[in-house]
Parts: C-alpha cells; sequence; structure tokens
C-alpha cells in the first residue's frame, strides 16, 4: 500500500487485513516494552494544517511504538499563518527526509492532491481531509465495532450484518462519509439520522439508508431490529447560527442522544462518539460514561490501527500498490 | 501585405469560391499582386467573436494582458473579443474602458470591446457611469459584474432600465449568492461524496428566472451568462416563447465537460458556474442546436500556475478557453451532428457581435464588409497542449485530450494575425 487516502478504493479483504494486523500491533501494547523496531530509522512528519490533538498524537504515540522518528508540523504559528501553501510547507518537510507524511488538512481532497501532484516521494496517509474522508477512524471505528462484537475471536471477520446508525451533521462529517463506505464494504448496514438541513444533497447515492427520526431509528428504523452501534457525530458550535437547525435545545431533543433515549437501548447496544464530545448536546454524560460506550476503547484501538497503516505505508517496504 | 486571394475554401453555406481581399474589406476580383492563399480542404468562416474573455489588464497582468490575450484569441479564429470588467482598476469608468479599448487597437490581434461594470467596483451597491462608458471611445454596450452576480433584485432593476436607454445589454453571471456560499462544483452526489460543498442548478435557475421577468417588466435586453444547467434551459425556452428579449450563451467546457473531472481533485477543472452532470451537458448542447441558446462564449479566465496547484478549495475558479474553443465546439456541436459550420458561424460570430452591437459582422464575405475571417482545417485532430496557447497562463482543461480542427489562418479586418497556423509577429500585427 503506497498511499492510505480514502476507504473507496479498499476491498473487504484489503479492510479485514488492515484490522487484523491492527490486533498484532494492539498486542505489542500488552508487551514489557510496548515497542516494535519495525521503523527504525523511517521518519515519519505528522503535518497538520489544521489542529487536532487527538488525531496527531495518536498518530505520533503510533509512529513511536513502531520506533520512527516523528517530526511535527502545525499549522497555528507556521509558516502557514504566513501564508505558506500546501505545496512549499509538504516540499520543505520533504527536503528534510521524511518517509511518510501523515495529513489532517481543512480542505477536501488535500492528500489526494499532495499524493499526485509529484510534488513529494513520501507516503501520504490522510489524517482528515475537509469533509471528505477521515479513513483511519473509520478503521479504528469498524475495529472497535469488530472487537466489541467477537473479542478474541475478531481475526478474519467482517462487519457481517451489523446495524449502524451514525446521528448527527453528516454534512460536514468526513468520519461519516469514510465509515459510510468501508463499513459497508465491511457487510454491515449503515442508516444515517439527521436533520434534513445536515444531510447532504446527493447522499442516496450513498451506499446507506437515511432518515431524519431518531426514536424511529432506535426503535428498529429501517431494519425492524434495534441498532446494533449508535455513533453520535460531533455538532459544530458555527453550525449552530447558519439555520441547519433552530438552536441548541431542540437539536438535543430532537437528535441528541439523551437519558431516555439511551435507556431504551439494549444493554449490548454500542455508543460511539469520535470525540471530542458535547455533553448534553449530541450525547448525555449518561450515554457516554456507560458500560455500553466505547468512546475510550474508540481512543486506544486508533493507535492500533495507525501503526497498522504506518506499517503497511512503510514497513513492508512496498510501493507496489496505491489503496486510493 | 494587403491585397489577398483565397483559393479553395468552403464558405459556411457550403460553397466554394475564391475569396479576394483588398484595403481591409472584401472586393470582387484579385488585386494586383495579391497574396495567394491556398485553403483546399479548408472551412472559411467570419471572424470569431468572443462575448466573455477575460484579459486581466490592467491589474493582474501576470495572468494576461491586452496583447497575450488578443494573441490567443487570434490562435483560436477569433478577431474580437468582449473583456470583461472585473480587472483593477475595475472597468466602471470612461477613464479604464478606453485605455483597454486603444491597447487593442495599437495590437491590432483582434477588436476589443470593453465590457463595463453595472456597478461601481463591481461591488453590487450602486451603478457605475454606464452612460459615460456606453458614450466614450469605447462605446461600451455590454455591462456586466461578471464573476459577481448582480444579486440585489431593485438594483438589477434599475440595471436593466437605465442600460435599455444606451442601446445596451446587462450581461447576468446568474449565481444566487447564499445559495453558493463557499460553492466548490456541482451539488450532487459526487460533491456529497467527495466533500466538496455544492453549487446547485437552483441558485443558477432562480436567478435567471427572475431576470427574464424583471427585462421583460422593464423592456430591456438581458444576456445571460454561461448557462449551465438544463433547468436553465427550461427558464430560458419559456422566457423566449413570451417574447422577453433575452439571450444566453454557454461555454465550450459546458458542451463537453462533466463534473466527473472534479473526483481528480486536480483544480484544472474547478470553474465557475461549475462543471455539471451529463444531462446538463445534453440539455445545453440541445438548447444551442435549437436556438434556446444563442451564442458560444468563451468566459475565457487565464490564471497563474501557483493559483491552480493547490487544494481545490483553495483554487481559483476558471479556465483558458480562447485557442480550444473552436475545436470543442467541432467535436461537442458540428462532430456530433448538432450543428453545421454555417451555424457554427451564427453561434460564434453573427449573433454575438449582434448583442454586443459590434458592426462590421452583419454581411460576412460580402463585398465591401470588413475582411474578418478564420480558416479552419476540421480534418485535423491533435492532441492539445501547451504550445497550442498563446496566452500567459496554461490553465486549460484539454492538455493532452485530442481534439478536432485546427485554425490555420485568422485575419482581422484583412491583416493576417495567424498565417500556415502559426501567429504572426507583433510589429506585423499592430497598428
Amino acid at each position: 500500500m503506497r498511499h492510505l487516502l480514502s476507504v473507496r478504493g479498499l476491498s473487504r479483504d484489503d479492510a479485514i487485513g488492515i484490522l487484523d494486523l491492527a490486533e498484532d500491533m494492539a498486542a505489542v501494547a500488552t508487551r514489557a516494552v510496548p515497542k516494535l523496531p519495525a521503523l527504525r530509522g523511517r521518519t515519519v512528519a505528522n503535518l497538520f494544517f489544521e489542529d487536532s490533538t487527538r488525531t496527531r498524537l495518536s498518530f505520533e504515540s503510533a509512529a513511536k511504538r513502531l520506533s520512527a522518528d516523528v517530526i511535527t508540523f502545525t499549522a497555528k504559528g507556521s509558516s502557514v499563518s504566513k501564508g505558506e501553501g500546501l505545496k512549499d510547507t509538504a516540499q520543505t518537510i520533504a527536503a528534510m527526509g521524511v518517509d511518510a507524511v501523515v495529513m489532517r488538512h481543512h480542505a477536501s481532497g488535500a492528500a489526494r492532491v499532495l499524493a499526485d501532484a509529484g510534488w513529494i516521494d513520501a507516503a501520504v496517509v490522510n489524517a482528515g481531509d475537509g469533509t471528505h474522508e477521515h479513513p483511519t477512524q473509520a478503521l479504528l471505528d469498524a475495529y472497535t465495532m469488530r472487537k466489541t462484537r467477537h473479542g478474541d475471536a475478531s481475526r478474519g471477520r467482517d462487519l457481517d450484518g451489523l446495524r449502524v446508525a451514525i446521528v448527527g451533521d453528516v454534512l460536514h462529517s468526513r468520519v461519516a462519509r469514510s465509515n459510510a463506505w468501508l463499513l459497508r464494504t465491511l457487510g454491515a448496514r449503515v442508516h444515517l439520522v439527521a436533520p434534513g438541513t445536515l444531510l447532504p444533497h446527493g447522499v442516496g447515492g450513498w451506499p446507506v439508508t437515511t432518515g431524519s427520526d431518531l426514536d424511529a431509528a432506535l426503535d428498529g428504523e429501517p431494519w425492524g431490529a434495534v441498532p446494533d452501534v449508535v455513533m453520535m457525530l460531533r455538532i459544530q458550535s458555527e453550525r449552530m447560527h447558519d439555520s441547519f437547525f433552530p438552536n441548541e435545545r431542540e437539536y438535543a431533543r430532537e437528535w441528541g442522544l439523551d437519558e431516555v433515549r439511551f435507556g431504551r437501548l439494549p444493554a449490548d447496544t454500542m455508543v460511539m462518539h469520535p470525540g471530542p464530545m458535547n455533553r448534553g448536546l449530541e450525547i448525555s454524560s449518561a450515554a457516554a460514561d456507560s458500560a455500553r460506550s466505547v468512546v475510550l476503547d474508540q481512543v486506544t484501538n486508533g493507535v492500533s490501527i495507525r501503526m497498522a497503516v504506518l506499517y503497511l505505508v512503510l514497513g513492508s517496504g512496498g510501493h507496489d500498490g496505491d489503496i486510493a | 501585405m494587403s491585397g489577398f486571394t483565397i483559393t479553395g475554401a468552403t464558405l459556411p453555406d457550403g460553397t466554394r469560391r475564391e475569396i479576394h481581399i483588398d484595403g481591409g474589406v472584401y472586393v470582387d476580383a484579385a488585386p494586383p499582386g495579391a497574396t495567394r492563399i491556398g485553403a483546399d480542404g479548408l472551412q472559411a468562416l467570419p471572424g470569431l467573436v468572443d462575448l466573455h474573455t477575460h484579459l486581466r489588464e490592467p491589474g493582474f497582468e501576470q495572468s494576461e494582458t491586452v496583447l497575450t490575450g488578443t494573441q490567443a484569441a487570434a490562435a483560436g479564429g477569433f478577431t474580437a473579443v468582449h473583456a470583461m470588467a472585473n480587472t483593477f482598476p475595475v472597468q466602471d469608468t470612461a477613464g479604464v474602458v478606453e485605455q483597454v479599448a486603444s491597447l487593442g487597437a495599437q495590437h491590432g490581434y483582434a477588436t476589443v470591446r470593453p465590457v463595463g461594470a453595472v456597478t461601481v467596483g463591481l461591488a453590487g451597491e450602486r451603478l457605475a457611469e454606464i452612460g459615460a462608458m456606453a458614450r466614450s471611445r469605447a462605446a461600451v454596450r455590454v455591462f456586466s459584474d461578471d464573476g459577481k452576480c448582480v444579486a440585489d433584485a431593485l438594483l438589477m432593476r434599475r440595471a436593466l432600465e437605465y442600460v435599455a436607454g444606451f442601446d445596451g445589454v446587462v450581461a447576468q453571471h446568474a449565481q444566487e449568492p447564499r445559495l453558493t456560499e463557499g460553492a466548490q462544483m456541482n451539488e450532487g452526489e459526487l460533491s456529497s461524496e467527495l466533500g466538496l460543498a455544492g453549487w446547485p442548478g437552483v441558485a443558477e435557475e432562480a436567478i435567471i428566472a427572475r431576470d427574464v421577468l424583471l427585462a421583460e417588466q422593464a423592456g430591456a435586453r438581458l444576456h445571460v451568462c454561461h448557462v449551465s444547467t438544463a433547468g436553465s434551459v427550461e427558464v430560458l425556452r419559456w422566457a423566449k416563447g413570451r417574447g422577453i428579449a433575452v439571450t444566453a450563451e454557454v461555454t465550450p467546457h459546458h458542451l463537453l465537460l462533466t463534473e466527473q473531472l472534479a473526483a481528480s481533485y486536480d483544480a484544472r477543472y474547478k470553474v465557475n458556474p461549475p462543471l455539471r452532470a451529463q444531462e446538463d451537458v445534453d440539455a445545453v448542447r440541445a438548447a444551442l442546436a435549437d436556438g434556446t441558446i444563442d451564442i458560444v462564449a468563451t468566459d475565457h479566465a487565464p490564471h497563474p500556475v501557483e493559483s491552480k496547484e493547490a487544494a481545490w478549495a483553495e483554487a481559483s475558479f476558471g479556465m483558458v478557453g480562447l485557442e480550444s474553443a473552436l475545436s470543442v465546439v467541432q467535436a461537442a456541436m458540428v462532430d456530433t451532428g448538432l450543428l453545421g459550420w454555417a451555424d457554427v458561424a451564427r453561434v460564434l460570430s453573427a449573433v454575438p457581435a449582434a448583442i454586443g452591437r459590434l458592426t462590421g459582422y452583419e454581411a460576412p464575405f460580402a463585398l465591401g464588409s470588413p475582411a474578418h475571417l478564420t480558416l479552419v482545417d476540421p480534418a485535423a485532430r491533435r492532441a492539445f497542449a501547451t504550445s497550442d496557447l498563446h496566452g500567459r497562463s496554461v490553465n486549460s482543461p484539454y492538455l493532452g485530450v485530442e481534439l478536432p480542427g485546427r485554425v490555420v489562418a485568422t485575419m482581422h479586418g484583412g491583416v493576417p494575425t495567424v498565417l500556415d497556423g502559426i501567429l504572426r509577429p507583433e510589429e506585423e500585427v499592430a497598428r
């Protein structure tokens, strides 16, 4: 795998391969010295044009567990704030001798442009591009679902028939986009729930079902059975003043996983959130802190998934395939 | 060189006869010492007229100048261009439009007809000095805030009423601004997948619908720039059926390319209005064929390399189009059987000239008419390359694409600007 830009090019076998490799990586964490020498001498650059402390730390920790050297670039206070563009920043970092670039960028497609433009030779891992994709998030979500459902018997399995409700701001969510396709590839069934204003025009072409009624989804729409997973998406504060919905109170009433709704869920329904959470808005503390919440597992598993991805783009030495 | 005899060319009406030129006009016999131009197998067309060109001068000379833009025009078979107002300073006063027109006249490659801004600074707040521009030496007849929509309904009404008094036309860039905030590409399934903010067709259609009704009420002429959706075609068809004085243009790229190209995130395909879906392409082709859309106009929009070498959302909108326009029209309309060459002459010369009130194009090839013409080899095929571009910018979506047709010669008022497919040197063309 040359780059990881999108989940769209991953076949079922590719995806299961990454999840299985992440199982191996997770096992490393339980050792006395939780490190592998796999990427010794290789350099990973974290290029964060947009702030994301948790994703950056997760990639950093993944690279370090594989013994890679890590350099980190964040836009704030850097040359980018002085007007430097993607091309110059990438070339500057590449000139320092990096083998992989992990990039978060505010523009959709930025990772694709970086990989295709011929400006640099390094492998590119998309750590979130605008409102397009966040492939490692979807992989860690899939890993978490599989692990929670199958435990030690996870290897080699897909998400056969799992019912996943993704709730909230789908329009602006790269997490929702990556999950919609990856979960489908892995055999899960995805239902998106959002006010009509926050479902993209054109969502009819996605491999999902959609609705606007959270209660109906929790009661089993469209599957005729309650969801196995309820994934709540973050509502960004800037959406609150642009008429996507009247106000926070109405949003929380209609689309929040409040205590009452949470109480209706069966004991084995997983509650997920990509973080950071707005408690009291899209998710109640009762749900976030419950035994059904796997939010912290998502964080833990994120490191394993990112170790697997970095290993695949760097460690195997294989520059033979581009997982689009 | 002043006298020419062109032999063997086929005229737009399909006939073949010798064409004689002397003193810049068509004459009935070979003038003494005439230069002979053999044109066997070539299609003669009247000099092409572009109603929608960005020449970028003054202000953005790193992208294009009047000289380089008119050289690009000549290379594409054009003998007249209408230079859009979004220069810096903006073409909103008599002084600026006269400067642009005189630069064009001095260089000689094409007649430059400046477009005047509708509003001061294109700011959409108050009318520019339309009368002064109309009465200036540039004799402006087309007024447009192109790049920006005259979104305020009252201001648009006033502009239509006021411009009508100078025999002018308001050329509207139809884009409802609130519906297109941050918009990056055609809104639809693909934009939802790519995570690029959508530019919905209704943002164009709603403005056209409003404007045709305002034009009807004002009894004024309205021209709609770069029509891009099937819905817009329906509105125009309805308006023309009512007898409203509306004309409309389509760009070559909206006749040929679709939004699918955006999936590469290659910003060469970023343009405003955006590339649309195949059904829109089919609709604008049919509309051009049946006359609902009157003309083809290039929206030639040069940008420097650095403004396209960027993430999609950070790149500029626009494509250069003068050099490729005729080839694209041939590919989309002629080779598909939708238009004949006489129709091409109509949509790329006679009608755009009439909309712009540009004289000299009413009776092409007729004795005494100015010798504005282009000779095209319709049988040629070429992979379009940067060597085909003669402007200062290379932001063409057709690089590497095989296109039919090639401009072999262009004459502007009897002066060759292109011969044997080669642009003639500045000093030979300059007046």
